[in-house]
């Protein structure tokens, strides 16, 4: 098959919406979802201020198996609100982590992947996104003690914000060439430090810098992956076979300070650089 | 009297509480310093700014990758300290921080990772049997909040106009969300989740207590004994919880949905077998 007729059968991920990838990711026939739109889960601080509403404020809770293994995948709607954290998808995402550990504490070994698309807190509903991504955030680090977190983010959103932080708890991190990842959008960092430190619209230089490519080339993620459902499950279901890591990314704290010792911070580092001063310290089973 | 203006609320009251306990670290923007809390050894931490910050954007107290991967470290230390003791040291995290540092400097070497090591290693010192707890007597925004504090078993703040929490500052908040700063106040007004100030926080129910000190700008003799016996209650009652989780935090009267979903969601759980 030539490269074109790979490109054109392809089954891209991007392309689905949420509750579709989760599909994709789950064994044949055992999809089942959890608080789904018929409860009509509308966010009521979105109604407030007369802004679209969805009935599962963009969140999809799937629960099956993954290669036989009982799996819960928490999968974020890019399209809607681009992805953001509110009240409610927050409390389906961080509500079925804690149900996931609890299955644990009861001998049943429940493992989460999310799928990361979104620009982090949802800002219409601001505080209490930001009190449901802590709370997510806690989930993660009480689940990963028992079995495996995977982080995917396969773009177009990326994963920002608080979301950002949630991605870098997880055991391990799956991004695809499309994604980006990062904790302030370059649109809020040209607000607060000026267009000279970051331009919003230098596309080439977000994903550069940001992208699943250089993600995982300086080791803040453990896989690039093409845009290919198949590909995407494949990578998912090795990284569960490696188990919970020995250290998680976000326990490595004296390899990063040490890393970031050697960083030069009288520039704005390029690609290279980034590369350089990860690829010796952080990057390694150091 | 310059040193004073120059001094944070996040510098000063960690230095009146800990009776300026000497540094364990050589940082200079990540204070960690051990002081007794109910005539036990506690640890103290607490972030402020570092003017000659070598990453330019994390001068004014900003919680940038050095702070972050330093908060890590000083939470996983405090834990391997206890690893075998049967009772964990309390952790007091004296919260006043700006925001997350904003640069491409930051995005580059992955600020959100620096930030994640801090906010896990407070997960895991709580998760440990660690008392934390956060207290807030200043700014505690967005990221700098999730990476310092917000992991807390217990969160205490001052109620004071200085004292405020928010997911993002108003200029970048409106420009996200498409509207004017004024139009961003208005909505602020009527929607609690939206508001900047502690007193509409506080309806959210994440708070454990808001604390009326006189002076919380220059804290005299009461202000601090007051602050010191939250202090102490909070440490008492998180050694009587059963839980070591974040689940104080729903019972608040904005909160209904987040209930409402974790029922849902327990009721379907098994069923989805």
């Amino acid at each position: 098959m030539s490269d074109i007729d790979k490109f054109l059968k392809r089954d891209s991920f991007i392309e689905r919406n949420a509750r579709s990838r989760a599909q994709a990711l789950l064994d044949p026939g055992t999809f089942r979802e959890l608080a789904g739109p018929f409860e009509r889960l509308y966010s009521p601080w979105l109604a407030m201020q007369h802004l679209v509403t969805q009935a599962d404020d963009g969140v999809v809770v799937a629960k099956g198996l993954l290669d036989g293994a009982p799996t819960v995948v928490l999968a974020i709607e890019g399209g809607f609100q681009g992805g953001s954290m509110g009240e409610i998808g927050g409390a389906k995402i961080a509500g079925s982590l804690e149900l996931a550990a609890r299955d644990n504490r009861r001998g049943t070994p429940t493992q989460a992947v999310i799928l990361f698309e979104t620009g982090g807190v949802r800002l219409q509903e601001a505080n209490l996104g930001l009190a449901a991504i802590a709370e997510i955030q806690a989930a993660i680090v009480d689940l990963r003690r028992y079995r495996p977190v995977i982080g995917v983010s396969a773009g177009t959103v990326g994963c920002y914000g608080g979301m950002s932080i949630a991605a870098g708890l997880c055991s391990y991190l799956v991004l695809t060439r499309e994604a980006r990842l990062g904790l302030n959008g370059p649109q809020v960092i040209e607000q607060e430090a000026g267009v000279a430190e970051f331009d919003a619209r230098n596309r080439a230089l977000i994903w550069s810098l940001t992208g699943g490519e250089q993600r995982a080339a300086t080791g803040l993620a453990d896989a690039c992956v093409d845009d290919d459902s198949a590909a995407i499950r494949a990578t998912v279901t090795s990284l569960f076979a490696r188990g919970v890591p020995e250290r998680h990314r976000s326990e490595r704290a004296a390899e990063f300070l040490a890393a970031l010792a050697q960083a030069d911070t009288n520039v704005q580092p390029e690609v290279a650089d980034v590369r350089a001063v990860y690829t010796t310290t952080a990057k390694g089973e150091a | 009297m310059m040193e004073q203006l120059q001094t944070t609320r996040g510098a000063m009251w960690l230095r009146l509480l800990t009776g300026s306990a000497p540094a364990l670290h050589d940082w200079p923007a990540v204070r960690v310093c051990d002081a007794p809390l109910a005539g036990q050894p506690a640890r103290w931490i607490a972030v402020v700014p570092d003017p000659d910050n070598r990453f330019p954007r994390a001068r004014n107290g900003e919680v940038g990758l050095v702070e972050g991967w330093q908060l890590a470290q000083a939470v996983q230390e405090t834990i391997a300290l206890d690893r075998d003791a049967p009772l964990k040291r309390p952790i007091v995290a004296v919260i006043d921080v700006p925001s997350q540092a904003y640069g491409r400097r930051e995005e580059a070497y992955g600020i959100h990772q620096a930030l994640a090591g801090a906010a896990g290693a407070y997960a895991q010192a709580r998760l440990a049997g660690h008392p934390v707890i956060g207290l807030v007597v200043g700014l505690a925004m967005s990221g700098a909040f999730l990476a310092h504090g917000y992991q807390a078993n217990r969160l205490i703040a001052l109620d004071d106009p200085g004292v405020m929490v928010h997911a993002m500052g108003k200029a970048s908040a409106a420009r996200v969300t498409l509207r004017t700063v004024e139009a961003l106040e208005g909505l602020a007004e009527r929607v609690p989740p939206m508001a900047y100030d502690i007193r509409n926080y506080a309806s959210l129910g994440l708070l454990w207590k808001v604390l009326q000190a006189a002076n919380p700008a220059q804290p005299d003799e009461q202000d601090l004994a007051l602050v010191y016996a939250a202090l102490e209650a909070a440490l008492a009652d998180i050694r009587d919880a059963p839980e070591h989780g974040l689940a104080g935090r729903l019972q608040g009267p904005h909160r209904a949905a987040s209930r409402r979903v974790r029922a849902l969601l327990e009721t379907q759980w098994e069923a989805a077998d």
